[in-house]
């Protein structure tokens, strides 16, 4: 008897794809996870803002300063004025979530102004939520109608109160596949063998003629081809729904896709080797969730991470992908010219493929 | 096959913390037989099976299935073997005919000879009209046919089977020895666990476990006649029953004193002249009033003068 033939790994991919089929829940989550998450960080971060709140300084209370909050409202963008009395209140406000945007007007507004003495006054923004840090850009470039000398063309000074980061929908949606799909095919891979530990299958199994290796792929096939559903799923949202323009080459995006499915969905048949029952598989995917969609780029900008950080992100599967998808759907790359993001996701494929099959015994000890 | 036997182990220990769950045990099963593990819950039959099948590794000890050393090959022996857990293991979410596929692909069986193995199998067991269902909705008895057709898809040589029939009722359960005897006629051999004694009686040999440690072995006609005790039988009044048991236990010659329906089964050491009188005796001074009969040892009995706990000054 061989030590790896193709006839068992199909019958335990076939196997999985009927589990698959049967089970609902999970069958809910393929589709219903990256749609629900792609529209929730979609409209989050469409720029199209009206109707916010806003808490307003206005120490000056001249003509020019009135006018200007006059000019903010006309925008439609702020709806609602809230009037506070100093710039802390406004702080208090924003922090409780009351108001979105603060404006704030210094006593010397006019005399600023007439010497040219930039910042004229402030707008403080809660940019703790995207859509309002974009508005608030917006904002920024308004300029006062009735002092046409003025030399800027913006009044305020843009400050923002929590993360400095500007994100646009562009930027956001293709790494959102890979921020998905580490969710996705981690909590499946993760839960796959454990599920059958629990249910006492396994016990069976490790008694059969089945060697670790063909049981791993057989375990994975099946998400490969969910991977893709999902990518796919994404993109098509993406395009039609926020506009993501596709400008590099499909296949390039599917071939990096492809390598960077089946390396998370390693990691997830890791976490199943370890894990003693579903829960604590479920915790640590999470575990590894987080940090790939904190570190990896797609919350913060890399560039701006201490050294050490941006060390230990560079293992992660998320940080290469997100850099390969930015790259081939936004700035048109060849995956040629990406190689030193595909061998990083190669390595950590073949690590992690061994550690699992390694890991895994046929023994119930 | 290796001289006739199918199973050798020496010393086989398995220790789980400070619990032993196994104890030395010394077995040579001889193939082509039904072998019974009888003892009660916890006793180390799972725990027996599971590493000679090379699920579990031993702390101390050696064993030898089907001449493979299973330390140094399981993989070997999982070749050879069928094994039926004891709790169902087959995917409650597939159907039946899924659930033999699956484990025929499993055990490398070629496309067709998988299917004609499959058809084979499912009017063997009387599963053909069920191929369709789910397995989590069989029956406790269907579900026991499907587990020992997936397990003997294969024809292995050797069967391990984990109380097979704990969970179905005793119609099925004839049912199902009828298979094993089929089986043992075209040349497996069969190790299986339980805690019924009528199926025990059935097996050829049985060893009797307990607390881990193998306490008794041997036929079920040799077990019967090496009983170290005459078997009184006692029947009285429902009300005095407990008493009488706790009046017969306190005495020196009775090894134990076992419930059997309305009935008490008084085992006295056989060395003891006058069994029924010294019974008599006994419950005479406390007071108590029975009909004795003195009767041939059951199986029931042998194994709970095996399994009996060992009283401090009691002759043994
Ligand atoms: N994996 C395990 N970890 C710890 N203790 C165990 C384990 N498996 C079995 N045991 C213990 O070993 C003893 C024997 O168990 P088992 O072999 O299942 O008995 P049986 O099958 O005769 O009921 C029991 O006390 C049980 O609790
Ligand atoms: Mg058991």
């Amino acid at each position: 008897m061989s030590w790896f033939s193709w006839q068992r790994v199909a019958a335990i991919a076939r196997k999985e794809f009927s589990h698959l089929r049967r089970d609902r829940l999970t069958g809910g989550m393929i589709a219903g996870i990256p749609i629900v998450l792609t529209l929730l960080f979609g409209f989050a971060i469409n720029t199209d803002v009206r109707g916010l709140s806003a808490a307003v300084v206005d120490e000056a209370n001249t003509a020019a300063s009135r006018a200007l909050i006059a000019d903010a409202r006309a925008t439609q963008v702020i709806d609602n004025l809230v009037p506070a009395n100093s710039p802390w209140e406004i702080e208090q406000l924003i922090r409780s979530g009351d108001v979105s945007l603060g404006i704030y007007i210094p006593a010397d507004f006019d005399e600023r102004i007439a010497r040219g003495r930039a910042p004229y006054a402030q707008l403080l923004v809660d940019d703790s939520d995207p859509q309002i840090l974009g508005t608030a850009r917006g904002l920024s470039g308004l300029t006062l109608t009735p002092i046409s000398q003025m030399r800027d063309s913006g009044i305020f000074e843009f400050r923002a109160l929590y993360n400095p980061e500007r994100r646009t929908a562009v930027f956001i949606v293709p790494g959102l596949t890979g921020v998905i799909l580490s969710l996705t095919m981690v909590l499946f891979t993760a839960t796959a063998i454990v599920r059958e530990r629990e249910r006492g299958n396994l016990e069976l199994l490790i008694t059969t003629p089945v060697t670790s290796l063909e049981l791993m792929t057989g375990k994975i096939i099946p998400y490969v081809l969910i991977g893709f559903v999902q990518i796919s799923l994404i993109l098509i949202l993406g395009t039609l729904i926020f506009n993501l323009p596709i400008r590099g080459s499909l296949t390039d995006f599917y071939i990096a896709s492809g390598l960077y499915i089946v390396s998370i969905l390693t990691l997830g048949l890791w976490i199943s080797t370890v894990a003693q029952n579903q829960f604590q598989a479920m915790q640590l995917t999470f575990m590894t969730f987080l940090p790939q969609m904190l570190l990896s780029g797609f919350m913060f900008p890399f560039e701006g991470m201490p050294r050490t950080v941006q060390w230990f992100a560079e293992i992660l599967p998320l940080t290469h992908f997100l850099r390969m998808v930015r790259g081939i759907v936004l700035k048109q790359a060849e995956l040629s010219s990406l190689t030193s993001e595909l061998w990083p996701l190669a390595i950590f494929f073949v690590v992690m493929m061994t550690l699992a099959t390694w890991r895994f015994r046929k023994s119930l000890d | 096959m290796n001289d006739g036997v199918a199973v050798h182990t020496h010393a086989l220990t398995r220790r789980f913390g400070n619990l032993t769950a196994v104890d030395e045990l010394n077995l040579n099963i001889p193939a082509g037989c039904i072998y019974g593990f009888l003892g009660p819950n916890g006793s180390g039959k799972s725990t027996t099976i599971r590493m000679l099948c090379g699920l579990l590794t031993p702390t101390e000890g050696d064993a030898t299935v089907l001449g493979i050393d299973v330390l140094a090959d399981p993989e070997s022996v999982k070749r050879k073997i069928g094994y039926m857990t004891q709790k169902f293991s087959l995917y409650t979410d597939l159907s039946v005919a899924a659930n033999l596929k699956f484990m025929a692909q499993i055990h490398g069986l070629g496309k067709t000879a998988a299917r004609t193995r499959i058809d084979q199998q499912m009017e063997r067991f009387s599963l053909a009209e069920r191929q369709g269902q789910l397995a989590g909705t069989l029956s406790g008895g269907q579900k026991q046919r499907l587990a020992l057709a997936a397990a003997t898809l294969h024809e292995p040589e050797l069967l391990f089977l984990d109380e097979p029939t704990s969970a179905v009722d005793p119609e099925s359960r004839r049912e199902f020895w009828e298979f094993l005897f089929e089986m043992v006629d075209h040349g497996t051999t069969i190790l299986v666990s339980t805690h019924f004694m009528d199926e025990a009686e059935r097996c050829h040999a049985l060893a009797i476990l307990d607390k881990g440690a193998l306490v008794a072995e041997g036929s079920p006609p040799q077990l019967l006649q090496d009983i170290p005790a005459t078997v009184i039988e006692i029947e009285a009044d429902a009300s005095i029953t407990r008493a009488a048991r706790k009046a017969l236990l306190e005495a020196t010659d009775i090894f134990d004193v076992a419930h059997l329906g309305t009935k008490l089964h008084a085992l006295v050491d056989q060395n003891r002249a006058q069994p029924l009188d010294y019974v008599g005796n006994i419950l005479g001074s406390a007071g108590l009033q029975g009909q004795l009969r003195k009767i041939d040892p059951n199986l029931e009995d042998v194994f709970v003068m095996a399994t009996r706990d060992i009283r401090p000054g009691l002759a043994t």
